[in-house]
């Protein structure tokens, strides 16, 4: 079977975030930001390519949205081309990092930039469909899959 | 009449999320099941007092979705994402594992026995509501598999007095199902749609005149019933009854609405919201019953740490309501008149 995107374009990939004396402060409690979330899914691999999600423009931190207080983390993901059939895939393992990493009291939401893929609306459902990502992250195969590419995240 | 819902037991044990609870009949047991393949009996008493009566672990491989009491008593039923339904007796003392109704495709996400426990309904992934007769000594026959939805199949469940079923669905519908009285062939005898997103669950009210249908789209429905030639001038095509959408309530969730209970003895509807919220909503004094206004009259806000995915309210005991989250417990409340 071909590649859906053969010839996927290439990003740069951003600096490492930081480190401020703050950071080390063990007393100091710290929110969640924007750059945070980024980090935790821009290693996260492409089920097609060897490539990151950051490299290949998937994710982007300008696209996270986080509010600490309200327990909330909007992710838009950008799939590479419009018919990418691997879109829900990718999704899932972008939400399944988050689920894995982050503390239980936020409401995860994973959907893709509006007007970059021609089955936008049907994968968000799913993707916003928790039962459905339950069921599927105890499909053994699904389960192998999404470990592949969350692994090098 | 306002009224407070107050918490008055935590229930722990389960590890991961709780999906499902169910009341035993008599109000005095609660089954509940979830992630951690387990179905778990507690004792109720009042006060802090409910413990652990027994646990069932052996019965599926995967989540354990849904769980419901048969109207006797004397029967439990879970449905599983292994897309089998597991059928528990309790015979000399404990409860055994006596038949595993195997058939659907994938994952079961809810069961219900018909009021006369003559009949199993089942519905799941696979798009389809099974329907199945209970014989004795554990036969279990399919009668008819019904492939009404486009999608897949959340919650089945039985009008309180007739052989009528309900069954909501990922396609933003409900579909109402009987038995055609000439041929015996179950078919669908009506759909529910107003809903912009999935329908999450239902239930009907006391008279099984009404019901009540909570959706991802963050609002409830209140669906009224109309007879042929009713006075109402509600056009009834080719059947015996509609079910019309006379009341819609919004504004109240900011989260999906995992499910709904209506109260038998109350008549006061409880939510599960993914906005970790319990929500009573009454029906207001004076209400006109083609266009009826419901005021929601206690909201306990973390009423849970995270998504609450089940309500229930006791059958037996006035007020009483049970709930689980993905925060892994079971807890159980009581509306107190203030």
């Amino acid at each position: 079977m071909g590649l859906d995107n053969e010839n996927p374009t290439l990003f740069d990939k951003s600096e490492e975030r930081k480190v401020s004396e703050k950071d080390l402060d063990d007393n100091e409690a710290e929110e969640f930001d924007s750059r945070e979330i980024f980090d935790l899914i821009r290693g996260i691999t492409d089920p097609e390519h060897p490539l990151s999600l950051e490299e290949l423009r998937v994710v982007d931190q300008s696209l996270i949205e986080v509010e600490d207080s309200n327990n909330t983390v909007k992710v838009l993901f950008t799939p590479t081309i419009p018919h990418c059939s691997m879109a829900t895939l990718i999704g899932l393992s972008i939400k399944v990092r988050l689920l894995w990493c982050l503390p239980p009291r936020f409401k995860i939401s994973v959907t893709i930039t509006p007007g970059t893929h021609a089955s936008e609306h049907a994968i968000n459902k799913q993707l916003d469909d928790k039962e459905r990502v339950a069921a599927a992250l105890e499909n053994t195969h699904l389960s192998t899959v999404l470990n592949k590419c969350i692994a090098t995240a | 009449m306002t009224g407070k819902l107050k918490a008055i037991c935590t229930l722990k044990g389960h590890t991961g999320i709780v999906w499902n609870t169910s009341w035993h009949p008599k109000g005095l047991m609660l089954a509940s099941c979830g992630e951690d393949k387990t179905i778990r009996l507690w004792n109720y008493k009042d006060g802090d007092k409910s413990t652990l009566k027994c646990l069932l672990a052996d019965g599926h491989q995967r989540t354990v979705r849904a769980i419901a009491w048969s109207h006797c008593g004397q029967s439990l039923a879970s449905a599983s994402f292994d897309a089998t339904i597991a059928i528990w007796d309790y015979k000399s003392g404990q409860f055994e594992c006596n038949a595993t109704l195997e058939g659907h495709e994938n994952e079961v996400k809810s069961v219900a026995w018909s009021r006369s426990g003559s009949m199993l309904a089942t519905c799941s992934r696979d798009k389809s509501v099974w329907v199945w007769e209970v014989w004795e000594d554990n036969e279990y026959e399919c009668a008819a598999v019904l492939n009404a939805h486009s999608q897949d199949v959340k919650k089945v469940v039985w009008h309180p007095h007739e052989d009528i079923l309900a069954s909501a669905s990922y396609d933003n519908n409900v579909k109402l199902y009987m038995e055609d009285a000439s041929d015996k062939e179950w078919t669908c005898v009506g759909t529910l749609s107003s809903h912009t997103s999935t329908v999450w669950s239902l239930a009907f009210d006391k008279t099984g005149d009404r019901i009540v249908t909570s959706s991802d789209d963050r609002t409830l429905k209140i669906w009224q019933k109309y007879l042929p030639g009713n006075p109402e001038g509600i056009s009834v095509k080719d059947g015996n009854f509609v079910y019309k959408c006379v009341c819609t309530i919004s504004g109240f969730h900011t989260r999906p609405i995992y499910d709904v209970t209506w109260c038998h003895l109350t008549d006061l509807i409880a939510t599960a919201c993914g906005d970790n919220s319990i929500r009573i909503f009454k029906e207001e004094d004076l209400s006109d019953r083609n266009q009826p206004s419901f005021s929601c009259i206690s909201h306990v806000n973390e009423a849970h740490l995270q998504d609450i995915n089940s309500v229930q309210w006791n059958p037996v005991v006035k007020g009483v309501l049970a709930s689980c989250s993905d925060d892994g417990m079971v807890k159980i409340w009581k509306m107190e008149s203030t």
